[in-house]
């Protein structure tokens, strides 16, 4: 993930419509989210949305006193980036033909992605890792004609023994 | 006790304490209007003309006083007609309960007759909205819903209830009015360093707005004014909350301010911003605003610090709180230069000749006339302004008027709902245009023969347009020439409200005696010229170093 974005966690009630109601306050005061996912933590009362910004187009306490504004929302949490791990998932699919199926497979095996479906027109591949190796893989697949591809956009856990929820 | 879920709409309002609704019925609040009907001795409901009419009462009625007002409609139409009452809400922070019927839980999702989806409609402009799913979910629905409405900064919220849901059953058990949040104490460190700014301050300015309304501040605020020897300014919002008697009060700020107190503000080394969001219309260009002042931000609501300006000291608080804290911790100050500027200030303001006109006179009159406590109530647009100029305010919170949302057809709703939530005689200045809008609201008024008085302020044209046409557009009238036929005094009577016509300010003040000390709605046409300006203006984007005082701006 390049420097100039950061990582927000929106802690939220586990109830119908509370997504609409956070990217809807993005889209009204013009907030532009670059990745975001969301999805069940260890308290099944609430869910947690991974937000990433960039930083310079955002007006980040503006971001967090508008969040914390939104009723169903529980917490709000800047991932420090000294302390953050992140990751993205993604699958990509590729054309396979004799000539390049080695060289896919040495890039792949470099990358440490694995391939998860083989045919002999097309390999799919999961990867996992920073957005900058998930930037670098791609660059190194399009040569062999990448023919579909899913992110997940970034999830995020900030080092050390506490949970972000009961800080 | 075992009641369906209209039974629970009306006998849960009525345990909070409502005792005024308005509303229109229709399809889907059918069975909530049933149950309205056999608790009419314990709740009662207004039927207005239209439900943005309904919405606006209930705003008139939560500003005058102080409750949170509560609107009813149906699904479709009836909500959609809500919105813009909704929204003007939401933009002045007013407590607003809005409930809606919705089709049957069966039926929704399918586009059905008089379905909307106004949980969605409603979600930027809304504090909170509800969908209510479960009969079982509905009385602390609304219970939580009354205490986002006017808790904290306070808001509009919106229940939708389909219509199965009205007639499902389930036990109730009554509870009591659910207590309002109040905002977190001040903090002691924060209070000490603006003690300590004010303290290095030579020049300052306390501003303030619609939150030192809802909080009651104005006492306070003089109180730290005498203390620090301060001057004191508000935004447009703010009127009223400090009477204008105060001799450290300079008026309203902002685009159309008063020209003392625009001027002070830009001349300030520090402004202490109370329950004020420094909107652009109040500060014109925010990243030049006052740039050589330093500033203190006071508010309920953290997100408000520092939205729209820079500032050196913000505090999420409760407002009273800290200027309790703060007349407490800062030491009295005396600054005979300061003084000095503010009187050469308001020299320079009284010797401006365009406050003696016909509409600036009848404004004054009606003030001299009126009982300080009376809620004076308007539309949008120059007549607008010229209130908020000219009225002479005593009284708190007397001041019912559309800010944020700046909405023309306002004031007819909202004066109505204004009697009603203060119990006595309104007084709405409105615009030809804006009465337009919303005219349909005299039959409401009549039927229910509501004490108001409305002053017509009839130039014939969209003023506030035509004069940015006049200043900014080369003269070019585009559509802001109404050319209307309309016999105003021949419409209050077919109404059934009486009439009077005005053109100069001896006929005016007659006939405004005989209209307010009547018994039902009473109207005065008031001709006005077409070609009146509200003065002094900053132009939009502008800064209060050049004003529009004339036919020229300053240098
Ligand atoms: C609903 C709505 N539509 C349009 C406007 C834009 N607007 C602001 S003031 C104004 C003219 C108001 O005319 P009138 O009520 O006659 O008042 P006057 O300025 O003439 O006193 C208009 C069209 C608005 N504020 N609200
Ligand atoms: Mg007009």
């Amino acid at each position: 993930m390049s420097k100039n974005s950061f990582v927000i966690a929106v802690y939220v009630e586990n109830k119908y419509g509370v997504l609409t109601r956070v990217t809807s306050m993005f889209t009204r005061r013009g907030f532009n989210i670059d990745t975001l996912t969301v999805g069940e933590t260890e308290d099944p009362n609430y869910s947690r949305i991974t937000i990433s910004l960039s930083n310079e187009k955002t007006d980040r306490a503006q971001l967090i006193n508008q969040l914390k504004k939104l009723y169903n929302v529980k917490k709000v949490e800047v991932i420090s980036p000294d302390m953050a791990i992140k990751r993205e998932l993604m699958l990509i699919k590729v054309k396979n033909s004799p000539d390049t199926r080695a060289e896919i497979r040495d890039t792949a095996s470099v990358f440490r992605a694995k391939i998860i479906d083989y045919s002999a027109d097309a390999m799919c591949l999961e990867i996992t890792g920073d957005t900058n190796k998930i930037d670098a893989f791609i660059d190194n697949m399009k040569p062999f004609g990448i023919i579909e591809m899913c992110r997940t956009g970034i999830v995020a856990l900030e080092r050390g023994p506490e949970s972000m929820l009961s800080k | 006790m075992r009641l369906s879920g209209a039974e629970i709409v009306v006998e849960t309002l009525i345990e909070q304490g409502i005792k005024t609704i308005f509303g229109y019925p229709g399809g889907t609040v059918i069975d909530i209007y049933d149950q309205l009907y056999r608790n009419s001795d314990r709740i009662e409901h207004i039927l207005a003309a239209h439900e943005q009419g309904a919405a606006h009462a209930a705003d008139g009625y939560a500003r005058a006083s102080g409750e949170v007002g509560v609107v009813l409609a149906t699904s479709g139409p009836g909500a959609t007609n809500l919105v813009t009452g909704i929204a003007n809400a939401y933009l002045d922070s007013v407590p607003m309960l809005a409930i809606t019927g919705n089709v049957p839980n069966s039926l929704i999702g399918r586009d059905s007759f008089q379905e909307i989806d106004i949980t969605g409609i409603t979600l930027p402009i809304t504090k909170h909205n509800f969908f209510v799913h479960r009969v079982e979910d509905l009385a602390d629905t609304l219970r939580e819903a009354i205490r986002i409405a006017k808790s904290g900064r306070p808001g509009p919220v919106l229940v939708d209830i389909p219509k199965d849901v009205q007639g499902a059953k389930c036990e109730f058990i009554s509870a009591k009015p659910v207590e309002k949040k109040g905002g977190v104490p001040a903090d002691d460190a924060d209070v000490a360093k603006a003690a300590s700014m004010i303290a290095e301050a030579g020049r300052p300015f306390i501003y303030f707005g619609g939150g030192a309304v809802r909080a009651g501040a104005g006492e306070l605020i003089a109180k730290l004014a005498d203390k620090i020897d301060a001057y004191i300014g508000c935004s447009m919002m703010g009127l009223s909350e400090v009477p204008v008697s105060n001799k450290r009060f300079l008026g309203m700020q902002g685009m159309h301010g008063h020209y003392a107190s625009s001027k002070a503000m830009a001349k300030s080394d520090l402004i202490i911003g109370v329950g004020v969001r420094f909107s652009d219309r109040a500060t014109g260009n925010t990243s030049k605003f006052s740039a050589g002042a330093r500033k203190i931000q006071i508010d309920i609501d953290s997100a408000e610090l520092g939205k729209n300006v820079d500032i050196n000291l913000g505090a999420a608080c409760d407002i009273c709180d800290f200027l309790t804290k703060l007349i407490d911790k800062v030491e009295a100050k005396q600054l005979p230069n300061w003084e000095a500027k503010i009187e050469k200030l308001k020299g320079q303001e009284a010797e401006q000749e365009f406050t003696d006109f016909l509409p600036a006179d009848a404004v004054r009159a009606v003030s001299e006339i009126v009982t300080p406590d009376t809620e004076i109530a308007t539309d949008v647009g120059q007549h607008q302004m010229w209130v908020a100029q000219y009225f002479g305010f005593e009284g708190k919170r007397t001041w019912i008027s559309s800010g944020g949302l700046g909405t023309m057809g306002f004031g007819m709703g909202a004066a109505i709902g204004s009697s009603y939530g203060s119990g006595k005689r309104t007084v709405l200045f409105t615009g030809d245009g804006s009465f337009g809008m919303n005219l349909n609201e005299l039959a409401t008024a009549v039927t229910y023969n509501v004490p108001l008085t409305i002053v017509l302020f009839n130039n014939g044209v969209l003023g506030m347009v035509r004069q940015w046409q006049t200043l900014f557009y080369d003269k070019k009238y585009s559509n802001t020439t109404l050319n209307r036929k309309t016999d105003f005094v021949a419409l209050a009577e077919s109404f059934g409200a009486k009439g009077y016509r005005a053109n100069d300010l001896e006929s005016f003040k007659k006939a405004f005696a005989d209209a307010y000390s009547q018994e039902g709605p009473t109207l005065i046409d008031l001709t006005i010229d077409k070609d009146l300006k509200v003065l002094p203006m900053m132009r939009p984007g502008g800064t209060f170093d050049k004003l529009i005082i004339g036919e020229e701006a300053e240098e």
